[in-house]
């Protein structure tokens, strides 16, 4: 999570306490200081009234991580995927159905910003200082907390990325006009791995999590662990493992999961946290003695390929990556990505170009004099076509993307390279709360109106 | 009796890692009253040099136990290097001022550090994994561990030993406690204070840095590692006093089983044990366990 590497990390250590209060943050005053920030903001737009920024170019804001842990293993792919779709759009050598040059045949323009600085702070810069038409980006649940109630207020067209947490349509903004998530929510990584652990019928009697403690680990533990129970698979829990975030130092914890001889493990580590359980856990036999799920493994392919343990089971949170289906748009998308950069782009890559081809298909569809309330309206409910598949703004009143996900055991082809196989695949509507039921209650109540096929 | 053996190997582990984190700050803070919050940047300093040490020296198609050679001249030269920059492009001017100012200037140079780490290495995770598999595993009573954990509590005795030794027996180390008893009849006697203080300084980042080439083969070596590095060493010497070295590595092995405890039997209370001991030894010994008030103790 995490490049204007001109800020510092203590700002991030800010950004980490800021991250995990406003997640944790269930009393009224830290709502009513955005809603006061954000009114007042308001007044100042709308005596300006929304308007693009400049005439023949469509300036877009990425607040992603430039500093701090979270730089490496999400703000670095997703500045390279937005780079790389930005000039690859302007050029006009995107393959259909996004080959008409720019965004509404207009240019695009960048201003990235770190999400590691204050989010609050940032977003507002980008529209009042930058003048942008639109923002795209954020990676953390506790920003996407932050900065929701502001995107309506300021009425600015925002889109985000990655952060899980569903409560963004859920409880903080939902009555969304201009915000918009094209990544699907953490809820359908915990579901689809219990699912996942039946499916394959593993030994689910002994179950044990490793996740970090905030909001992020929290929720999708509970989720997985709430899911184990409306699929009826009678595991016991045997331990709950909750170091802190970037940490590093695991040992303790592992002993801990290696005593408790569990059956299977889950763990929603990202990061270098991710790396560091890998390093510290495979050599201790942790992966042969039990079945380790890592939601967010994908991520360790590029660099930690040779020690991953064959076997393990991986999550890129979504359709992406290993797991994307094969289409014209995916098979550009990775052979461009790594043409420029020397590597396949991860899921934190593929989630920044599924926002940005869903901004360009909303104002598409919009026209091309079409102002942001236009646009607006036109992204509500639509279905794109993304490199993982197409994307449909199915749930948060038509402002969230549901997708589907799949799991796999990793296993690495005959060139050595990472890989996975006996995979599973769950459609979004398998793994998604409908429309009109939040995540939790959906899981708890055992999957009403779920299909699966 | 699994979990007890887990439990002591964990304790002991972690206890060992804290002090190696510790000792330096405690070192610095006890000779010089500089509470050095530039610490946890040099440990980053230290675990970004080792990796690339290591990167040069197996990307030259050497293995083996010389990884671990490389490791120690790493941090010994990584700390020189940079401890006697910081002290005299910095430190040395200061020297007099209060306390309090001395806690922003290196809070300052924890900031610039961090940023010139991320203008050296960038923003991506560095791995050498190598040397942390090169032992493998030995079987406890059942449960494996990993052998270069055990030689890290075997560093960390060492360590504390030779820094003993050295303060009690060795001209120099005797010298610099004079300069902790007071400063300025040391300086009437002859001592050369300033030149203690470079020496200090040095060896205190040394330490630092040795804490994060030993961290580096188990971690993904990227930008922020300093940041929880400090919070955790300003906590382990509060509990054993600040400035005494003795009182890091009971602090360290009060802290490192608290912990241990902790996540094998009440794992939900992990994220504070740490700070939950700390707050007791305060609220008994606001001076810490080895320190006492007024005094300064090495």
């Amino acid at each position: 999570m995490p490049d204007s590497n001109d800020i510092s990390d203590m700002r991030h250590w800010r950004q980490v306490s800021d991250d995990i209060s406003f997640s944790c943050f269930s009393g009224e005053d830290n709502l009513m200081t955005i809603k006061f920030i954000g009114a007042a903001i308001a007044g100042i737009a709308l005596s300006t009234g929304p308007t693009f920024a400049q005439e023949g170019n469509i300036k877009i804001g990425f607040p992603v991580f430039l500093s701090g842990a979270a730089a490496g293993p999400f703000g670095q792919p997703e500045k390279e995927a937005a780079e790389l779709l930005i000039e690859a759009l302007n050029a006009g050598t995107v393959p259909a159905p996004y080959a008409t040059k720019g965004i509404a045949g207009k240019t695009v323009e960048a201003t990235f910003v770190d999400e590691a600085a204050n989010a609050v702070t940032e977003y507002r810069n980008l529209i009042e200082r930058d003048k942008v038409d639109a923002v795209v980006g954020y990676t953390s649940s506790g920003n996407c907390k932050s900065v929701a109630p502001l995107a309506e207020d300021m009425k600015t067209l925002t889109v985000f990325v990655d952060c899980g947490t569903p409560q963004i349509f859920e409880e903080i903004v939902t009555e969304p006009t201009y915000l918009f998530r094209t990544g699907p929510t953490g809820t359908i990584d915990s579901v689809g791995a219990a699912r996942y652990f039946q499916d394959s019928g593993m030994d689910l009697t002994r179950v044990a999590g490793i996740n970090q403690n905030y909001a992020w680990g929290q929720d999708a533990w509970r989720d997985f662990t709430q899911s184990l129970i409306a699929l009826d698979t009678g595991s016991e829990i045997v331990t709950e493992q909750f170091p802190k975030v970037y940490a590093g130092q695991y040992g303790a914890e592992v002993s801990a999961l290696l005593t408790s001889t569990p059956t299977a493990v889950h763990t929603s580590f990202w990061g270098g946290d991710l790396e560091a359980f890998l390093l510290q856990s495979a050599p201790r036999g942790l992966f042969a003695r039990s079945n380790v799920l890592m939601t967010c493994g994908e991520a360790l392919f590029p660099r930690l390929a040779d020690q991953i343990p064959e076997g393990a089971i991986i999550g890129a949170r979504g359709p992406y990556s290993v797991f994307a289906p094969e289409n014209d748009l995916s098979t550009w998308f990775n052979a461009a990505y790594e043409e420029k950069f020397g590597q396949k782009p991860t899921y934190p890559a593929w989630k920044m170009a599924q926002a940005i081809f869903g901004l360009k298909a909303a104002w598409e569809k919009a026209g091309e004099d079409a102002d942001t309330a236009a646009v607006a309206a036109a992204f509500k409910n639509l279905e794109f076509e993304t490199p993982a598949g197409t994307v449909k703004m199915a749930i948060g009143n038509g402002h969230q993307a549901i997708q589907g996900i799949a799991y796999g055991r990793y296993k690495k082809d005959a060139d050595g390279n990472p890989g996975v196989e006996d995979v599973i695949s769950y459609s979004a509507e398998c793994v998604n709360p409908p429309n009109d039921m939040m995540a939790a209650e959906w899981i708890e109540a055992g999957f009403p109106n779920s299909t699966c096929e | 009796m699994l979990k007890l053996i887990a439990i002591l190997l964990d304790g002991l582990s972690y206890s060992a890692w804290l002090f190696l984190v510790a000792v330096g700050l405690t070192l610095i803070y006890g000779v010089m009253r500089i509470l050095n919050i530039a610490h946890g940047a040099f440990y980053a300093i230290g675990a970004y040099a080792c990796a690339t040490a290591l990167g040069l020296y197996y990307g030259a198609g050497w293995s083996g136990a010389g990884a671990f050679l490389v490791m120690g001249l790493t941090a010994i030269a990584t700390g020189i290097v940079v401890g006697l920059a910081i002290e005299r492009g910095v430190l040395r001017r200061l020297y007099g001022r209060d306390e309090v100012l001395m806690v922003l200037v290196t809070y300052a140079l924890f900031l610039i550090l961090e940023d010139a780490t991320k203008m050296i290495w960038g923003v991506e995770s560095y791995f050498v994994y190598q040397p942390y598999a090169y032992f493998g595993f030995i079987d406890v009573g059942g449960l494996p561990y990993q052998v270069y954990d055990l030689l890290v509590v075997a560093v960390a005795i060492a360590t504390g030993l030779a820094l003993w030794l050295w303060l009690t027996r060795a001209r120099m180390g005797r010298m610099m406690i004079a300069v902790v008893a007071d400063r300025e009849i040391s300086a009437a006697m002859g001592i050369n204070v300033p030149r203690i203080f470079a020496i200090t300084f040095a060896i205190g980042t040394v330490l630092a840095a040795l804490a994060g080439v030993v961290t580096a083969p188990k971690i993904a070596v990227a930008p922020g590692i300093g940041v929880e590095v400090i919070i955790l060493a300003f906590a382990v010497v509060v509990i054993g006093g600040l400035g005494s070295i003795p009182g890091a590595a009971l602090g360290a092995v009060i802290a490192g089983f608290a912990r241990a405890v902790s996540v094998h039997l009440a794992p939900e209370f992990e994220l504070f044990a740490i700070y939950a001991v700390m707050a007791i030894v305060l609220a008994i010994r606001p001076y810490g366990l080895f320190a006492a008030q007024g005094e300064r103790k090495i």
